[in-house]
């Protein structure tokens, strides 16, 4: 999968998930200032990408990502 | 054969697949339980996702155990499809942020009552809500998820007094329900990596110490001991022990430093 489809797809998701419109879904957004998630919608919103784009994601792996672009790295990097 | 061939189990507290409930639902069904999950608030578009990772795909009922008119409802609604309870696992926990972390000195009262509340009294409310079920299996297990209270820990602060009242409330419904063969229990814990437990400030503190002093080691990133000693206790392979906690731990509480 392309970086920008697997992009739209990671967005679709956080717009079901997050219930965010899908212009706040930006590379530099924030979780917790810019996209109002808390710990558990950041949570579910991991487990939807892991359904989503069948990639296994460990908790630990989580720590210190709080921004769109860290979070869709993470999980791009396992495609 | 499964250990927990032909039960009926309501497992509360599934959050994600780290949860030590979702340990428990799983392993339970691999011993040949039949269970329906529950969830509630926030939570609970996690648990029915988490749900999904389980096979067969149980149910997910809506339990806020602090509602006792919904409780009661949910009872009803699980009774319409089962006459019976054998086992009933609470792994329900809330503190707010004031009483995790910051000493004894700054959380108010209401945020104190809302942890007893949730982490506490919320075992006589689900037990209360399906006692005819659990009497009606002749020999029902109840099992609570604790965090031993005999001792102050780092940062744990109000939760730890929490446990405490659940440590006591379930010898009192012990007392209580005895006479109609349920069993009550806890499993006392040592640290794993879930999400209830990411909340706790200097946790990996915790870890650290914990895996050094206990004498069997302990590992932290997996509940399947826990799981196993749950579904013992479930089982009908314990069954003259209630009011106990079972300390799954590595051993750690046995030893002074």
């Amino acid at each position: 999968m392309d970086k920008e489809a697997a992009f739209e797809k990671f967005k679709s998701c956080a717009v079901e998930v997050l219930h965010v419109p899908e212009e706040k879904v930006v590379p530099s957004a924030r979780f917790s200032e810019d996209l109002e998630a808390d710990s558990l919608d950041v949570v579910e919103f991991v487990m939807a990408l892991e359904e989503s784009f069948g990639v296994s994601v460990d908790e630990s792996e989580l720590d210190g990502v709080e921004t769109v672009e860290g979070a869709f790295d993470l999980v791009y990097s396992k495609l | 054969m499964g250990l927990l061939e032909g039960k009926r189990i309501l497992v509360t507290g599934v959050l994600t697949d780290a949860s030590l409930a979702f340990g428990i639902a799983n392993l339970a069904q691999r011993q040949g339980a039949e269970i329906v999950l529950s969830g509630a608030g926030r939570g609970l578009s996690l648990t029915k996702r988490s749900a999904k990772r389980l096979d067969p795909v149980p149910e997910v009922l809506e339990i806020d155990v602090s509602s006792a008119g919904q409780v009661e409802a949910a009872a009803n609604e699980l009774g319409r499809e089962w006459d019976r309870l054998d086992g009933l696992v609470h792994a329900i926990g809330f503190a707010p942020q004031s009483c995790l972390g910051k000493g004894m000195f700054e959380a108010p009262w209401q945020d104190v009552a809302k942890a007893l509340e949730i982490s506490a009294y919320s075992l006589k409310t689900l037990v209360a809500a399906f006692r005819p079920m659990l009497a009606a299996a002749q020999g029902a297990s109840v099992v609570g998820l604790d965090f031993d209270a005999s001792m102050a820990w780092p940062a744990y602060d109000w939760m730890g007094v929490a446990k405490a009242a659940l440590e006591s409330l379930s010898r009192y419904l012990a007392r209580d329900v005895g006479g109609e063969g349920i069993r009550v229990n806890l499993v006392a814990a040592g640290p794993v990596r879930t999400v209830a437990a990411k909340a706790i400030p200097a946790f990996s503190g915790f870890e650290d110490t914990w895996s050094q002093r206990a004498p069997l080691g302990w590992d932290p990133t997996s509940s399947e001991a826990v799981a196993r000693t749950t579904v013992a206790l479930l089982s009908d392979w314990m069954p003259s022990t209630t009011g106990e906690i079972l300390h799954v731990d590595g051993g750690f509480h046995a030893i002074g430093a």
